[in-house]
């Protein structure tokens, strides 16, 4: 029997606007507890919401970038809910006209492309965090998020795998950053998602029934937590039982995923228009500024590094592909006439440190600055290409200024052809049995020579240099 | 020298004219309120800083609009760092972090809040039975309710103990009370009056508005409650008038929409008799009578109670005892403690509103109920549109009778509702509505309800404010008339 696998998720994306969705409260992440709540965010009797545009403008951006309509009038609703981090008993979010409708984005997995559409792009408010196991028996509230903008992009069940299903999420969270509508960083929580998962027998035309995985946050956690719960749906079809429609969570420390609650015990979330808002009305002025002000998207910057900069179309994948590597690398190239240079240190030896340290370029000691002065020193002969992986790394550890690492180690390239000359010479002489064995035909040994001179001067002879002089003094 | 029955304009004139200091008015504020205590009008009194702030004023007099008044402020109006119990158990330890925008305006308006006010629970109920501090008595009789949900409100305006109240009106809860207890009330257009700061019932249908001896000093007081508050995207940003200004106006020519639909039969022979009298009395001044249909309003009352519970059983749900208010003890979990305490924390009528909100929000039932009843909202507010092209005001009693029994509906929550008969529609349709009183049966005061168009406070003040110039209804008091 072959299965084919439906899924579609559900992305809440925290949009990076100064204060939160219906008051003036801090969005910062990472603040002492509770200390970034206001009347409104604590949910006191007697306070009312007030829409904030920014988030509109900021869900819009998204909207416009996949293509989508966008509603120039959306309202709010209300999702009742008891949460003890949920400070109204409701939460407010965007029901029946949500912001940004009818989208699409294109994803790349292994060797093809895939058109995947979004549903429907809504924004409501995030809950606070409840803290198990800081208190011996108690429950803390952590209010601080509460309240913090969210867009929720629905995708349709269009995605037919767990690798689609990441270069989904990857695709997403790329146009995000790129629109800098969010910061993208997984880790404090500004990009979930929930996995809508039901496997079919290849051909049919109904869909299998779903279960839902609730709130995974890690692109690997997405692929095995799909790929868990496919097999699993498979075996219990196979075996002749049925998948319930239920809510389940995914423990990364066991890999599986566990019944959180069936559809019976689902909330009843009687949604209903918010009486305390008005629907918000977005004017064809507010629209147009929005579209004007749209900043570049990867696709359009690959294009533009091939075509204009003259970039190798693999480099310029890998640098548009992140938005930290492309303002990286249009920072750099604007200081130096190198942009190629730049290019190929980004990808290379920059992109290996990176890996080495999983970080991103934005959290490295690597400025825009400091990197566009490297590249000059390199074209411009004051160090050579493997001095430059020194004085790289030093910047990695210290940030200090590339000139002045060079200074103050001495690291200027030698250049002077008598200065070479002299320490070749010598060189030569004290090695005769090498000499004599390279003149007999051992050609490996030309290595050797660079190397000992090399060694001499502490790697700062100029490599072409030194090949010319050897080569002349060893005929 | 008293302030006992007395308006603020002519407690404003002792003051000014020096023939009492602001905390002589004060102090015999408290002892009124002292004397007067088996009302039960009050949940929270503010006396200490009232005198301190009376004794200020008396240094550096002011010439503020309000200057020195004693004003009694609903205990439903947020007031920072003074106890705001809504009349519930669940809140009976919440002290506020922050005021209305209602309280602020009118304090730096000068006037002085001397204390929070009686009220049913979460302002459910048309009586001031359902309050956790025990049913106000309406100075009338001592076996009489004062009307509800503003019913300590009405209470001590009606007993003389402040010349003034704010009130808040979901479905009549200024208007009935203010009938009930023979004093004069205003509820303003939606949205005419910030709702920031007033802890919500049904936030499409709650509005604050003041309650007094005198239509005259009903539209001083809405001249510094009304504002523009960023703060409540409801609030409306149109221009606020001055509403004394339209007072003594010629009704001369002003038509009154008389409701066709509305079975007057079913009423008290003393309430259609002083209705009609009352409405003679606008037609000897000028104003012309005209009959108007309104086909939907007999769909208020239970248009009105799908909407209302529905947003209360949401409103409502943010007292869960985990962030303020009160929290039940020996809890084993998460579910019991939001139980015992919210079964411990409402009242039998709150949990009633709860219980058929939930139900008329529900999956399955939504269509049905809510989305049905939002229709209905509808066609009443379009009716009213189409009767206000032809007319100024439109007139109806304010309640089916004077003041009932303590206890005598307590078991019907049904003839409880159709207190509100009247007065609901207004709340539906977001229009302006006033109650002043209009007769007396057996000595026991009964209002006319005045509905006014759209933002048309005005004009419902000056019809008001005429008549209290041509009679003397607003000027007995439970003692006899007041001169």
């Amino acid at each position: 029997m072959s299965w084919e696998t439906v899924i579609g998720l559900e992305i809440h994306v925290q949009l990076s606007t100064k204060s939160k969705l219906f008051s003036g409260g801090s969005t910062e992440f990472g603040a002492k507890s509770n200390t970034h709540v206001d009347l409104i965010d604590m949910g006191l009797p007697g306070v009312l919401p007030v829409a904030n545009r920014e988030a509109f403008y900021k869900a819009i951006r998204f909207g416009l970038a996949t293509g989508a309509n966008i509603n120039q009038t959306s309202s709010f609703d209300r999702k009742n809910y008891f949460y003890p981090d949920l400070p109204k008993g409701y939460q407010i979010t965007q029901m029946t006209q949500p912001i940004v409708e009818k989208g699409s984005i294109k994803i790349t997995v292994d060797d093809y492309e895939k058109e995947i559409n979004i549903t429907r792009a809504h924004l409501e408010e995030d809950a606070g965090k409840s803290i198990h196991d800081m208190f011996e028996g108690e429950t803390g509230v952590d209010l601080n998020r509460a309240g913090t903008p969210l867009l929720e992009i629905v995708s349709e069940p269009e995605i037919s795998s767990a690798k689609e299903a990441v270069a989904y999420f990857k695709a997403i969270r790329q146009l995000v950053t790129f629109l800098d509508i969010c910061d993208g960083n997984m880790a404090q929580g500004s990009m979930r998602c929930d996995v809508n998962v039901s496997i079919k027998k290849s051909g049919d035309k109904e869909l299998g029934t779903r279960a839902e995985l609730k709130n995974i946050n890690s692109f690997k956690f997405i692929e095995k937590a799909i790929n868990f719960e496919i097999d699993r749906q498979i075996r219990l079809i196979e075996n002749g039982e049925c998948v319930v429609q239920e809510t389940r969570l995914y423990d990364s420390e066991k890999n599986e995923t566990r019944s959180m609650r069936s559809k019976e015990e689902a909330n009843d979330y009687r949604y209903f228009p918010c009486p305390d808002l008005l629907p918000v009305i977005i004017s064809d002025k507010e629209l147009k500024e929005i579209k004007e002000n749209l900043p570049e998207l990867p696709e359009e910057k690959e294009i533009k590094y091939i075509n204009e900069i003259g970039l190798d179309e693999s480099e310029a994948k890998i640098i548009s592909s992140s938005k930290t590597m492309a303002n990286m690398f249009e920072a750099a190239s604007s200081k130096t006439n190198d942009a190629k240079l730049v290019a190929k240190w980004l990808v290379g030896d920059i992109s290996a440190l990176l890996n080495k340290d999983n970080i991103d370029i934005d959290e490295s000691n690597l400025s825009a600055e400091n990197f566009g002065i490297l590249i000059e020193r390199i074209s411009d002969g004051t160090i050579s290409g493997k001095i430059a992986k020194s004085v790289l790394e030093e910047v990695w550890e210290t940030a200090s200024n590339v000139d002045e690492i060079i200074q103050s180690k001495g690291l200027v390239q030698i250049q002077d052809e008598s200065i070479l000359k002299d320490i070749a010479k010598k060189v030569v002489e004290s090695n005769p049995d090498q000499v004599s064995a390279y003149k007999a035909g051992k050609d490996k040994l030309f290595g050797f020579f660079v190397g000992q001179i090399m060694k001499e001067t502490q790697g700062k002879a100029n490599p072409k240099a030194v090949n010319e002089i050897l080569k002349d003094l060893l005929k | 020298m008293t302030i006992k029955y007395k308006s603020i304009k002519e407690i404003k004139n002792m003051i000014s004219h020096k023939e009492i200091s602001n905390k002589e008015v004060i102090q015999e504020v408290f002892s009124l309120i002292n004397q007067f205590q088996d009302l039960n009008a009050f949940i929270t009194l503010n006396e200490e800083n009232s005198i301190k702030k009376a004794e200020e004023l008396d240094n550096n007099p002011s010439d503020l609009p309000l200057a020195g008044i004693p004003i009694a402020q609903k205990d439903l109006f947020c007031t920072e760092g003074l106890r705001t119990t809504c009349g519930s158990n669940i809140l009976n330890n919440f002290i506020p972090p922050y005021s209305a925008t209602v309280i602020e305006n009118l304090e730096n308006a000068g006037c002085i809040s001397v204390g929070k006010t009686n009220m049913d629970e979460f302002a459910m109920g048309s009586s001031n039975e359902t309050s956790f501090f025990g049913n106000v008595i309406n100075p009338w009789g001592k076996d009489l309710v004062p009307g509800g949900s503003s019913g300590g409100a009405a209470s001590a305006v009606a007993a003389g103990l402040v010349p003034a109240a704010t009130g808040t009106d979901t479905g009549g809860s200024i208007r009935q009370p203010a009938s009930l207890c023979g004093i004069t009330g205003i509820k303003p257009t939606y949205g005419r009056v910030s709702r920031w700061g007033m802890i919500a019932f049904a936030s499409s249908l709650d509005q604050a508005g003041p309650m007094a001896r005198t239509a005259e000093d009903c539209a001083f007081m809405l001249n510094e409650m009304c504002s523009h508050d960023e703060k409540d995207t409801t609030s409306l940003d149109n221009d606020i008038p001055d509403f004394e200004e339209n007072l003594n106006s010629s009704l001369k020519g002003k038509k009154i929409g008389i409701v066709s639909d509305l079975d007057l039969s079913s009423l008290n022979n003393d309430v259609v008799e002083i209705y009609q009298n009352s409405l003679k009395e606008f037609e000897s001044m000028g104003a012309e009578l005209v009959d108007i249909s309104l086909p939907h309003l007999s769909l208020s009352v239970p248009t009105y109670y799908v909407v209302a519970p529905a947003e209360c059983s949401s409103n409502l749900s943010r007292f869960d005892g985990v962030k303020f208010g009160m929290r039940s003890e020996d809890v084993k979990d998460l579910e019991e403690l939001y139980i015992k305490t919210r079964s411990e924390g409402f009242g039998n009528e709150v949990k009633r509103r709860i219980l058929i909100g939930s139900y008329v929000l529900s999956a399955g039932y939504y269509d049905a109920y809510y989305k049905k009843a939002q229709q209905v909202r509808r066609l009443i507010k379009n009716d009213f549109d189409n009767a206000f092209k032809k007319i100024d005001v439109i007139m109806t009693p304010t309640t089916r009778g004077p003041a009932f029994k303590i206890g005598s509906k307590g078991d019907d929550p049904i003839q409880m509702y159709l207190e509100d008969l009247f007065t609901i529609s207004a709340n539906l349709a977001g229009l302006p509505a006033m109650s002043l009183p209009n007769g007396n049966i057996e000595n026991k005061p009964i209002g006319l309800q005045i509905i006014g168009n759209f933002l048309d406070e005005s004009t419902i003040l000056n019809f008001a404010h005429m008549f209290q110039n041509e009679t003397n209804w607003h000027m007995y008091t439970p003692e006899g008339i007041k001169q």
